[in-house]
C-alpha cells in the first residue's frame, strides 16, 4: 500500500469523548470524536496526555477497540484501584469534555483484511481490545477468515464485549474462554490459565501457518508466547502486544 | 501548548515546598524504574570490590559486608522522572567505612552494576556522610525490584546516580560518563538545581 | 522476565514525535548477537529513560531521554535499521 511508510510526525490532537458504554463492572469504553483523525488499522492504540492545573502531565497508552469509523474511536478502559489516570477517564470525564491524545500509533501489531486467515488471537483482560479492533473490522468487511479467538478472563462478568462477541461468532469466528479467578455454576468450560494444551485444543495448528496475535499483561504474553512456540508455531508469525504487569 | 484537562489531579501529594526540588511532585509511591532485566545473583556469589586507582583491589563477601557497621538512613529521594519521596527508610554501610584505609589520588569514581548498569561522579560525592550501601528498605531486606541484595544510596543527587544492583565502584583519575549521562542526561544531577538532562 | 517489561509498541508513539517512519515495523540488526529484531518485539524497559533491548541477548539497542524540549535517542547497540520506504 503506498504512502504507509512516511507518515509524517505526529501531534497531539484534541478528543471530545462523545458516548461512554459501561462493558464489565471493571471495564469502560470510551468513545471519543477526533475531528482530524486520518483512520486507522486494527490493533493500533493512541497515547493519551492529561495535564493538571499546576501543568503536571502524565500519559498512558490504550488499544484502539473499534475498527476504522469515521472520525470516531473506541478506547476500553480498565479501572484500576488507586490507579492514577483510569479512575479519572472513567469516573470524573463526562460527555462533552476533551482530552490529549497522540495517534494512531503502531505497524507492527496489526491485522489487514488481505492477509487473510487462518487467525489466531489470543487475549488477555484488557489485552482483548486490540483484538477486538481486528475482529470487528473482519466482520465490517465480510471476511470469512479462519479466525479462532481464546479470550482469558477473570471470571465471566469480566469478560469484554462479551455478547458482542457471541452475536459475532460464526463465519468462520471461533471464540473460546477460560475463566481464571471464578465460574458460573454449571460452567463446563476451561477454567485455568492459558497453556499449550489448551491452544493447541483451540487451534489452529502449526501446520495451518496461523498468524499470531497475542496481547494482555506482560508474564500472560510471555507464557502464552513460549508455549506456542513450543507447540511449533513459527516464532515469526507470532506477533505480541504487552501492557505490563496487570495489563491495566 | 497543552490544555488543561478538566478535574485532573493526578496522584501526588501536597508538601512543604523547602523540602521538594524544583519539578517535582511528591508521592507515596515507589515506582520501580529499571534501564533492564532484574538480575538475580546469589549472595553466595556477590561481592563487592572497590578498584582501579588504588595500590590493590578491596573486595567484600556478602558476609563479610554484613559485617561491617551499618546504620539507619532516613532520607528525602528525588527521581529525575520528577517524582519526589519523602523520608524513605533505608539501612546500610556508609561508604565512609567503605573507603577508610583505602588510598587514592582519584578523584571519580564509576558505579557498576549486575546487569551493565553504570553511573558516574566524583569521588567527594561519595564520602562524609553523603553515600551509603544499602541492603534494607523499611527494615526488609532490599527487594530484587528495588535493586537488592544491595544498591547505592547517593540521596543529593538525582536517583539514577544511585545504581542498584550495584557489584563495585571504580576509581578514575578522570571522569567517565555512564549509562545515562552518555545517553542524554547531565553528568552531575543535583536536583536542587535542576540538572536533569546533559547541558543543563 | 520482568513483570513491568513493555515491548517496542510502546515507545512507538514518542518515536513518531521524531521519525516520519513506523518504528513498530522498523527491523533492526543487534550489534550483541547480530539477530535482526522488529522494533515492535524489543524488550522495552522504563528506568530514568526508556532502555529497548534485544528480545534474545538483552544487549541495549536504543535509549530514549525525554527533556521538556528536547529528546535524546542513542544507539548503543544497533548495527544496522531498516525502514520500509516508498518504491520510488
Amino acid at each position: 500500500m503506498a504512502g504507509t511508510a512516511l507518515l509524517g510526525r505526529l501531534t497531539w490532537q484534541l478528543a471530545e469523548l462523545v458516548d461512554v458504554i459501561a462493558e464489565t463492572p471493571r471495564a469502560t469504553t470510551l468513545v471519543f470524536a477526533v475531528p482530524d483523525w486520518p483512520g486507522h488499522r486494527a490493533g493500533q492504540h493512541v497515547d493519551v496526555r492529561l495535564t493538571a492545573e499546576d501543568g503536571y502531565q502524565t500519559q498512558r497508552s490504550y488499544s484502539i477497540s473499534s475498527a476504522p469509523d469515521g472520525t470516531r474511536i473506541a478506547l476500553t478502559v480498565v479501572h484500576v484501584q488507586d490507579g492514577e489516570v483510569s479512575p479519572y477517564l472513567t469516573g470524573e470525564l463526562r460527555s462533552g469534555d476533551q482530552i490529549e491524545l497522540r495517534g494512531p500509533v503502531g505497524g507492527y501489531f496489526v491485522w489487514e483484511p488481505e492477509h487473510g486467515g487462518p487467525l489466531l488471537l489470543v487475549g488477555g483482560g484488557s489485552g482483548l481490545a486490540p483484538l477486538m479492533a481486528m475482529i470487528r473490522l473482519r466482520a465490517a468487511v465480510g471476511s470469512d477468515a479462519e479466525t479462532r479467538l481464546l479470550v482469558s478472563s477473570r471470571s465471566w462478568e469480566d469478560i469484554l464485549y462479551r455478547t458482542e462477541l457471541e452475536r459475532l461468532a460464526g463465519h468462520g469466528l471461533t471464540v473460546v474462554h477460560t475463566l481464571t479467578a471464578s465460574r458460573p455454576s454449571g460452567w463446563t468450560g476451561y477454567a485455568r490459565r492459558v497453556d499449550a494444551d489448551m491452544l493447541a485444543e483451540v487451534g489452529p495448528g502449526p501446520a495451518a501457518r496461523p498468524q499470531v496475535f497475542v496481547c494482555g499483561p506482560t508474564p500472560f504474553v510471555e507464557a502464552v508466547a513460549e508455549a506456542l512456540v513450543t507447540l511449533g508455531h513459527e516464532p515469526r508469525r507470532i506477533k505480541t502486544e504487552r501492557f505490563g504487569p496487570t495489563g491495566d | 501548548m497543552s490544555i488543561i484537562s478538566r478535574g485532573f489531579r493526578g496522584r501526588r501529594d501536597a508538601a512543604s515546598t523547602d523540602r521538594v526540588p524544583p519539578g517535582q511532585y511528591v508521592t507515596r509511591d515507589y515506582p520501580v524504574l529499571s534501564a533492564g532485566p532484574t538480575p538475580h545473583t546469589p549472595l553466595t556469589r556477590w561481592d563487592f570490590t572497590i578498584d582501579g586507582e588504588v595500590d590493590e583491589p578491596h573486595r567484600w563477601t556478602w558476609e563479610e559486608f554484613r559485617a561491617l557497621p551499618s546504620e539507619e538512613i532516613t532520607r528525602d529521594i528525588h527521581c529525575v522522572t520528577k517524582w519526589t519521596h519523602l523520608d524513605m527508610v533505608w539501612r546500610g554501610v556508609s561508604l565512609d567505612t567503605l573507603l577508610d584505609g583505602i588510598e587514592t589520588s582519584a578523584e571519580y569514581v564509576v558505579q557498576y552494576s549486575d546487569g551493565g548498569y553504570t553511573t558516574n561522579l566524583p569521588l567527594e560525592d561519595l564520602v562524609d556522610g553523603k553515600a551509603w550501601v544499602a541492603f534494607e528498605y523499611e527494615g526488609q531486606p532490599l527487594e530484587p525490584a528495588h535493586g537488592g541484595p544491595a544498591r547505592m544510596l547517593v540521596p543529593h543527587l538525582y536517583f539514577w546516580k544511585s545504581a542498584k544492583w550495584v557489584r563495585g565502584l571504580r576509581l578514575l583519575a578522570e571522569d567517565a560518563p555512564g549509562f545515562w549521562e552518555i545517553n542524554g542526561y547531565h553528568n552531575y544531577g543535583d536536583p536542587w538545581r535542576e540538572q536533569r538532562y546533559w547541558g543543563d | 522476565m520482568d513483570e513491568t517489561m513493555l515491548d517496542g509498541n510502546a515507545v512507538a508513539g514518542m518515536l513518531r514525535d521524531v521519525f516520519a517512519v513506523e518504528t513498530t515495523t522498523t527491523v533492526a540488526t543487534c550489534g550483541g548477537c547480530g539477530e535482526p529484531t522488529p522494533m515492535g518485539e524489543t524488550h522495552v524497559y522504563r528506568g530514568a529513560g526508556f532502555v529497548l533491548r534485544c528480545p534474545r541477548c538483552e544487549n541495549a539497542l536504543v535509549t530514549l531521554v525525554r527533556g521538556d524540549t528536547r529528546m535524546w535517542i542513542g544507539f548503543p547497540g544497533i548495527r544496522t535499521l531498516q525502514v520500509a520506504i516508498d518504491a520510488s
